[in-house]
């Protein structure tokens, strides 16, 4: 089984979020950066599969060079080998393009991605990827399993949750509970140097859309605070005062 | 040039989700003076689909075909983007629901149509450009896009956009897509639900807990409280990594993201990831024995003390004030 995983190069989740250029680009100074934490999922998922010779796993990153450590670190979790898309990602349109593009030409069976990225919290890239490749797509799945050529994914619905089966070629969005996120061994840190990281030229796509700018949110106002004794009193301002009961 | 919105039903019936892009729609029409199309999928009896009239639908398309029982995002991408052709529609409006995260972006792609994940505000449309403010960074931010294409997307964030009822009924149409040239390769085997909880992503009041509640044998009297106030149930990360509770209560950054008009949190610590989840809730109580902890910073409320003691007064006060 071929697998294809797509990750994305995102601020560490404790990152304070700034802005420059009069609010119109995300501030990088003093910010690390990881692999998505959804797109860790995804590809452990793949690497799980993938064990005992069953598989090879590809990890593919739409980015600069300075997204190499990040597709470094997806090699020394376990992937075979990596291939960047020389662009940095305008958007999720964008991004798909390039990863369908290359997925066309080298016939996955599987394509795992996260289920959004939580910078730009599109969870779009899966979906768009099966449109543009014609395969189905599921898009925030909770459980995967594969059994030959068919592939049963629990995805989580509104209250509840759905199972249902599709064939192979597959497109998935990973959600929490999938995989349990792997941490990269020495062996796999040593491996990681070895393994091909190839380099593909992007190709133009017309974009649909873009950001204007960004905000934050505005500060809130200071917690008034109820004595532990008087429980009641909560109970009467969330009434009278927030309207919210 | 009317706007078509899509609304989902769950067992025939409509869910909050689809009031709220149809109120949305109805907003958005009234700016631009043009009507709203409602397109459903799947068994809806006929009034059902009519009252969707009440919140500023003028017609509801009706799409009610075996095969399409169940949810498979690339059929019904199809049918509602060939829904969009038929009507000549430029917009389309959809919730951003689990669902809607699969489909949006199906459309949008066979459309090449701009799509507005998560948006949070009526749009400004001025000619054809239209602009519309969306979540970022996982709520630590905010971004304002701008779509281009000639047909555009928006999916609504569940609980942003108020219902509002405008109008009376709508006219009930039916409508045949071609279904067999539709792929139904993925196929739904069961449908598992909570029937009795309230669903997180569109509750009004989410009484969530952490850590501080010690261990999952503790959860009954979250739950108490969450019955009397009718509100849906979250937890912390650690809480469902640990298998107190599942995965699917757990918000925050890499969990759900909930927006209620009341969110309890309760033995959480109120760290960046988990409120970036919860952070656009109206309101915030926080129920935490640490006064440092970092929630208080974000609360609207708050009592410092240990969550045995408070959680089971506060119960009996509610439901004092509820007269149950
Ligand atoms: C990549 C990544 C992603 C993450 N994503 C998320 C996410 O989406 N959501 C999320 O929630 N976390 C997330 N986290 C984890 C996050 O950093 C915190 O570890 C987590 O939110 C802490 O959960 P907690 O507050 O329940 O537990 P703790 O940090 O252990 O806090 C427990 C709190 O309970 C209080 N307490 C204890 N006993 C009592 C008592 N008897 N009475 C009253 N109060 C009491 C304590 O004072 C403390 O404040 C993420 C972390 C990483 C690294």
């Amino acid at each position: 089984m071929k697998i294809l995983v797509c990750i994305s190069n995102v601020p560490d989740t404790t990152s304070k979020i700034t802005f420059t250029n009069d609010n119109t680009a995300f501030n990088t100074a003093g910010v690390q950066f990881i692999i998505n934490p959804y797109d860790e999922i995804a590809l452990s998922k793949a690497v799980e599969l993938a064990e005992g010779g069953k598989g090879t796993v590809t990890v593919i990153n739409v980015g600069d060079a300075s997204t190499d450590a990040t597709i470094r670190k997806a090699l020394a979790i376990g992937a075979d080998n990596a291939v960047r898309i020389d662009a940095a990602p305008r958007d999720a349109w964008f991004v798909a393009n390039q990863i369908a593009a290359y997925a066309k030409d080298n016939a996955f069976d599987l394509i795992l991605t996260g289920r959004e990225s939580i910078d730009y919290n599109g969870a779009q890239v899966a979906a768009i990827i099966g449109e543009l490749l014609q395969i189905p797509s599921v898009s925030i799945a909770k459980k995967v399993e594969v059994a030959s050529d068919m592939v049963t994914v629990e995805r989580e619905i509104e209250g509840g949750k759905e199972v249902l089966t599709a064939k192979l070629p597959l497109v998935i969005g990973t959600a929490e509970g999938v995989a349990e996120p792997k941490i990269p061994n020495m062996r796999g840190i040593m491996s990681a140097r070895s393994k091909p990281l190839d380099v593909v030229e992007p190709f133009s796509v017309e974009l649909l859309a873009h950001i204007v700018n960004y905000e934050t949110p505005a500060p809130r106002g200071t917690v008034k605070l109820v004595d532990a004794t008087e429980v009641e009193k909560l109970v009467s301002l969330l009434h009278d005062e927030a309207k919210v009961i | 040039m009317s706007i078509l919105v899509y609304v989902e039903n769950t067992d025939g019936k409509f869910k909050k989700s689809a009031f709220e892009v149809v109120s949305y729609a109805k907003s958005i029409a009234d700016n631009i003076q043009t009507d709203v199309v409602a397109i459903s999928i799947g068994n809806v009896a006929e009034d059902e689909l009519a009252a969707l009239g009440k919140y500023g639908a003028s017609k509801v398309l009706n799409v009610n075909q075996e095969q399409l029982a169940s949810f498979v995002n690339q059929a019904y991408a199809s049918i509602i983007a060939e829904a969009l052709k038929s009507t000549g529609s430029k917009l389309l409006v959809l919730s951003n629901s689990f669902s809607g995260k699969g489909l949006a972006p199906r459309i949008a792609a066979k459309l090449e149509a701009g799509l507005a994940d998560g948006a949070l505000e009526l749009p400004h449309i001025t000619d054809d450009k239209l602009t519309v403010k969306k979540t970022a960074f996982s709520n630590k931010a905010f971004a304002t896009l701008e779509l281009t294409s000639d047909i555009k997307v928006i999916a609504l964030s569940p609980n942003a956009y108020e219902i509002k009822e405008t109008g009376g009924n709508a006219t009930v149409e039916t409508f045949t897509p071609n279904i067999d040239q539709l792929d139904f390769s993925t196929v739904v085997k069961e449908i598992v639900r909570a029937t009795d909880k309230v669903s997180l992503p569109e509750a009004d009041i989410v009484v969530s807990a952490g850590r501080g509640l010690k261990g999952p044998e503790n959860w009954g009297m979250i739950e108490e409280l969450a019955d009397v106030l009718g509100a849906a149930t979250a937890c912390s990360k650690p809480v469902s990594d640990a298998g107190w509770r599942p995965h699917s209560e757990h918000v925050g950054q890499t969990g759900i993201v909930v927006s209620p008009n009341l969110y309890i949190a309760i033995g959480i610590s109120g760290a960046i990831q988990h409120l970036a989840g919860v952070s656009s809730s109206k309101t915030i109580v926080v129920i935490n024995k640490d006064p440092e902890a970092p929630f208080f910073k974000v609360a609207d409320y708050g009592i410092v003390g240990d969550v045995f003691d408070i959680v089971p007064k506060l119960t009996q006060a509610l439901k004092a004030y509820r007269g149950i």
